[in-house]
């Protein structure tokens, strides 16, 4: 293979791999039980669903990542914001209905901002490593989400929001829809506007874009501030899905959306990334997640394959670097 | 002449190091000044003063009869004082256009929306490279920059520095990373820029350099001034006794 093929490969391997396990799970519905995977408008709905609240919270990292940071508290974000979002609706008198889910979430996006605060802060003032930073705030989203909670989930009974959670348009859930609209924003900001363009000179030296001019601190700031929120998004949507605030709500999803973004193609050193790769990465785990038990094996399996696929992500990340023929040190 | 740039009693302390003593020097338009002296003696810091990244502890700057207060580099920028580091301060994965227009990015509207105009991005790119009869292949621009010789690197800083017409230009070490023919260059390049009236300090070990393309000498020594000489009335053996002796 020459090496254009290569990289050919090298760059579109996830959007490969992903049609690779999609015609694999036709071929298994096919044979095993004579029906299809593909065209069953359940199961695409149940995938998609799926990708919803990982993908959102992806979103948010994937601009954290590309500016050369990380972000570990996303998942209790989520949580936390869950647990905000019940508490403020029930708390209001039912007979508000939409007007309770607004306030709410009026309420739970000035809370989820309170975090991102806290991270930009920590990170971009005070100079702690991403890594630690957000990390201590994993531990505070969670404690301050369960203590919210009182360590119980929050039901909440209201009509709009059980709609919002589980209603169609189209026939497309609207979860789904409230992701599309995030991903189509997040885009267009990463790719069209300065404040993405600074997130990728970030990313790509740090120096140059304070040299620049950049306010590389008020950056950072808004970066995890929008991280933040975003977490709070995926957050909400699972509160009106199960029509439930919870806690440990985002739990399982912190290390998928880390995952999403790197099988999404982009660099653990920061500089590089897209949204669109975000969301194959995203389909790719959920892909993954939903196949292994629709083709009826342990569902522990979902987690040494997403592991494996991470580990393949950076191994094509490194070896692109060669292909693209950039200095190395070795 | 006219003088553009006046640089009072500067002094700047890190810790327990004074970088900077009482320097002052001062730069005419279309003036060449060389900044010498031995690691340490405080050519970066007095540069990164001149160019905001730095806040002086004491002293003030004047430039084109304005007293300024440098707070960060973008306020120098606007005033027109570019600096092109050492490292080039480049940002390896974005393109020749994106790092010309780096925190200066033009917008277009597409559909009503605001976007970055790529495009004019790259047709100035090309433009100013071409006014500098730089060579980079039309195929590398749209490239990140880190795939680019060293040489086209210190070319694109260059380049992104002239375009926004600066009045004073600081190079820092600009030849130290280049081979024979590519430092001949950018020497033809000070020379032509000193044509067009652009004044122009620039820092190097390279006492060649500074004899073929500089007006007048400042020398530093442990933050403090050493010496300063018209280029035409000293000799390398004057300078480098300056550095090291004071």
């Amino acid at each position: 293979m020459n090496s254009k093929t290569l990289k050919l490969i090298s760059n579109f391997w996830n959007w490969i791999f992903l049609i690779f396990i999609l015609i694999f799970l036709e071929g298994w519905a096919r044979i095993v039980y004579g029906s299809t995977f593909l065209l069953n408008p359940f199961v695409l709905q149940s995938v998609l669903l799926f990708t919803a609240a990982p993908l959102l919270i992806g979103i948010g990292q994937t601009f954290v990542i590309i500016s050369g940071g990380i972000d570990l508290s996303v998942a209790f974000a989520m949580g936390l914001a869950s647990v905000i979002f019940a508490t403020v609706i029930k708390s209001l008198a039912p007979e508000l209905g939409y007007i309770a889910v607004l306030i709410g979430f009026g309420v739970t996006c000035l809370v989820m901002l309170i975090p991102g605060f806290i991270n930009g802060t920590l990170i971009s003032r005070l100079n702690v490593p991403p890594f630690i930073g957000t990390l201590g705030m994993y531990g505070v989203a969670r404690g301050t989400g369960y203590l919210t909670a009182d360590g119980m989930t929050v039901p909440v009974n209201n009509d709009f929001l059980f709609y919002l959670g589980t209603g169609k348009i189209f026939g497309i859930p609207i979860p789904v829809l409230v992701a599309i609209f995030f991903v189509i924003i997040a885009h267009y900001i990463l790719t069209y506007t300065k404040f993405g363009q600074y997130t990728y000179a970030l990313g790509g030296n740090r120096q140059a874009a304070i040299r620049s001019g950049i306010n590389v601190k008020r950056h950072i700031l808004l970066l995890y501030m929008l991280c933040a929120f975003c977490a709070g998004i995926a957050g909400m949507i699972y509160t009106a899905r199960f029509s439930a605030g919870a806690p440990q709500a985002g739990e399982p999803l912190m290390l998928d959306a880390i995952a999403a973004v790197f099988i999404g193609g982009a660099s653990f050193f920061g500089g590089s990334g897209k949204i669109i790769g975000t969301v194959i990465g995203a389909l790719i785990i959920a892909v993954i997640q939903f196949g292994i038990v629709f083709i009826d094996i342990k569902p522990f399996w979902q987690f040494v394959v997403v592991g494996i696929v991470i580990i393949v992500a950076v191994i094509v990340d490194q070896s692109k670097n060669k292909l693209k023929g950039e200095r190395t040190d070795e | 002449m006219n003088k553009v740039l006046d640089v009072k009693s500067v002094s700047k302390r890190f810790g327990g190091v004074q970088a900077l003593n009482d320097v002052s020097i001062h730069l005419n338009e279309g003036e060449v000044l060389a900044l010498a002296g031995d690691n340490g003696a405080g050519k970066s810091t007095l540069i990164k003063v001149v160019s905001g990244v730095y806040h002086p502890d004491d002293g003030n700057i004047i430039f084109n009869n304005e007293n300024i207060q440098l707070d960060n580099p973008r306020f120098a920028r606007e005033k027109g004082i570019e600096t092109i580091y050492q490292d080039l301060a480049l940002a390896d994965n974005l393109n020749v256009g994106a790092n010309i227009f780096l925190g200066r990015e033009p917008m277009t509207t597409k559909l009503g929306v605001p976007i970055i105009d790529r495009e004019l991005m790259l047709s100035e790119s090309k433009k100013v490279l071409k006014n500098l009869e730089i060579n980079i292949p039309e195929s590398s621009l749209e490239e990140p920059v880190g795939k680019l010789s060293g040489g086209q690197r210190q070319a694109v800083a260059i380049g992104r520095a002239l375009y926004w017409n600066a009045k004073l230009l600081i190079m820092d070490e600009p030849t130290a990373a280049l081979g024979v023919p590519e430092q001949r260059n950018v020497m033809d390049l000070i020379k032509k820029l000193k044509e067009q009236k652009v004044s122009i300090i620039f820092i190097s070990h390279n006492l060649t350099d500074i004899f073929q393309a500089s007006d007048r000498i400042v020398v530093l020594r442990r933050g403090i001034k050493a010496g300063e000489r018209i280029i035409s009335e000293t000799n390398s053996d004057e300078i480098v006794k300056l550095m090291v002796q004071g």
